[in-house]
């Protein structure tokens, strides 16, 4: 009997007492995110969504190589001693054209390694998280601001002016030649050093 | 009543007379269900429905009857389709009968009989055997157990019940609904309190207790809701069920709780009576009064559904059988002691 009744008196604290606790939700405010209208903060250093700050960005390449998965793509041109690319807000001197520069989201595995070894600091995570496509391929993000003419024209001009390097070169090697001749010629002098491993090329070329 | 309709046809007259309460019971159901998954939300920390129609969504019951009316109307191939396709109007019509003896205000009620009492606990017995009627027809499992667990619930609570109801009359001496209401007028209780039966007798308050324990077994409401018990039986009778014929169900069950709320409201808390005596009384404040005492008893009902896990069929057996039962007849002879005594 006892024990009926003091089983029945906890059963109805209990009860009470967990009547007391919902109650207490009712009136709390709900924890709710109405999502697609208001959005919570992303924590500092959520790895959402990479991007890249072409102005500052000089072509080395350091990113690319860092990436585990190679889901970025870049592509460089030498500008040509005419233009002047400028400086990054860091202060390096810009020497390429950055004719491709790819990110594949879809590839991405966000380990945010490429963003460490960029010297100025041009690559990096933005919290933005809502970019699902229905294609795939549209997850390939170009971040190089050129427009195709200009790539063609940025290109042409680096291989004209490469070449045109090329044929300074030569000329500049040819004339090293001659003054060198022009010196054997004035201070006559035996070379059979040099001459030697000049007959055995031609000896194995021929 | 209906003779105060004055000269209008009486067919008419006893149509407007009974659809009173089957408006009532249809807005409110309404309002209960969406009302019903906002407290739930609330007490889990959420919001609840809350973007059809704008204010709080408060459309969303409306929306789910669409949604609801244009379902397909499944029959299983091997169930008895005549006893499956009437098992949810039977049971809706069981406790929109029982709405009939109930008084509104002190002005409607829709059948002035004098077995008021014996004839709403008759009628929702009915109830259970169409919950019996919907399990078997089904043809399936899930739904013969529940009609059986329901059955089982019948003879648990009914005893219970019925005893508490003695307890009331065992004070008011009638079985009429409305003397019953219309004694428990006036505030001259310790000068203030009102003649609500339940300040009236001590042995009143534990009476009330048993009682509401027992109309939370009678309408299937969750420490008790073995027949559709979704977590062992699926959803129990219903699991056949689709459609408008699943909300007749719905529909039911909620008439069915603001059904005994209301009739634990005019047994221990003055029906109609304005709790401020005479202020704000009168028979349209008599259908406010009576309808916001129905709707807080039904909110605890909520309340408790969100608050407390099911019990299993033998503790629910245990608890009516072993304990409601003898506390019952004790308590009943306490209140008639108390009543020869003051």
């Amino acid at each position: 009997m006892t024990t009926v009744i003091r089983e029945g008196w906890t059963t109805f604290k209990s009860i009470f007492t967990g009547m007391g606790v919902t109650i207490r939700h009712f009136f709390k405010p709900a924890v709710t995110e109405l999502y697609p209208e208001e959005k919570v903060e992303l924590p500092k250093g959520a790895r959402a969504k990479l991007y890249v700050n072409i102005d500052d960005c000089i072509g080395c390449n350091l990113c690319a190589r860092a990436c585990p998965v190679n889901c970025i793509d870049i592509e460089t041109v030498m500008a040509t001693s005419d233009v002047d690319l400028g400086k990054t807000s860091t202060g390096n001197p810009k020497r390429f054209w950055l004719t491709q520069f790819d990110i594949d989201m879809a590839k991405c595995m966000y380990c945010d390694l490429c963003t460490f070894p960029c010297p100025t600091d041009c690559i990096y995570m933005v919290p933005e998280y809502e970019y699902s496509e229905f294609d795939r391929t549209n997850l390939v993000y170009h971040f190089s601001d050129l427009t195709p003419e200009k790539v063609d024209e940025v290109k042409e001009k680096a291989e004209k002016e490469a070449e045109e390097k090329k044929k300074e070169r030569e000329r500049k090697m040819k004339e090293k030649k001659a003054k060198a001749k022009d010196k054997a010629k004035s201070k006559p002098k035996p070379k059979p050093k040099p001459k030697q491993p000049d007959n055995k090329k031609d000896d194995e070329e021929s | 009543m209906i003779e105060s309709y004055g000269n209008i046809n009486p067919v008419l007259a006893v149509l407007i007379h009974a659809l009173i309460p089957l408006t009532i019971i249809l807005v409110y159901a309404l309002v209960a269900i969406w009302g019903e998954r906002k407290v739930a939300g609330f007490i889990q920390d959420r919001l609840g429905p809350h973007r059809v129609g704008g204010w709080h969504g408060w459309a969303q019951s409306i929306a789910d009857l669409l949604k609801l009316i244009q379902k397909e109307d499944i029959v299983p191939k091997d169930a008895s389709r005549f006893l499956f396709k009437f098992a949810p109007f039977m049971m809706f019509a069981a406790s929109y009968a029982a709405f009939a003896v109930l008084p509104f205000s002190s002005w409607y009620i829709g059948s002035m009989i004098d077995i008021g009492v014996f004839y709403l606990i008759a009628i929702t017995s009915v109830l259970t055997l169409s919950v019996i009627m919907a399990g078997w027809a089904s043809n399936n499992k899930w739904s013969l157990l529940g009609g059986m667990r329901s059955a089982a619930q019948l003879v648990s609570y009914e005893v219970p019940t019925i005893a508490t109801v003695l307890t009331v009359i065992v004070v008011s001496g009638s079985l009429n609904l409305m003397t019953v209401t219309e004694m428990q007028s006036g505030n001259d209780i310790l000068g203030f309190l009102p003649n609500w039966f339940i300040f009236q007798n001590p042995f009143l308050i534990i009476a009330f207790g048993i009682f509401f324990i027992s109309i939370l077994v009678e309408s299937h409401r969750v420490p008790f809701d073995l027949p559709e018990s979704e977590s062992e039986l699926v959803a129990g009778y219903q699991t056949e069920y689709s459609g408008m014929r699943w909300a007749m169900f719905m529909l039911a069950e909620y008439a069915d709780m603001l059904l005994l709320s209301l009739l634990g409201v005019t047994l221990f808390f003055g029906g109609w009576n304005s709790p401020f005596g005479s202020f704000m009384s009168g028979p349209a404040w008599g259908f406010f009064w009576f309808l916001l005492k129905g709707f807080m008893l039904v909110f605890v009902m909520m309340w408790i559904r969100w608050t407390l896990p099911r019990y299993r069929v033998d503790q629910l057996m245990h608890i009516c059988w072993g304990i409601l039962i003898p506390a019952t007849f004790v308590n009943l002879i306490l209140v008639a002691l108390w009543e020869v005594v003051f």
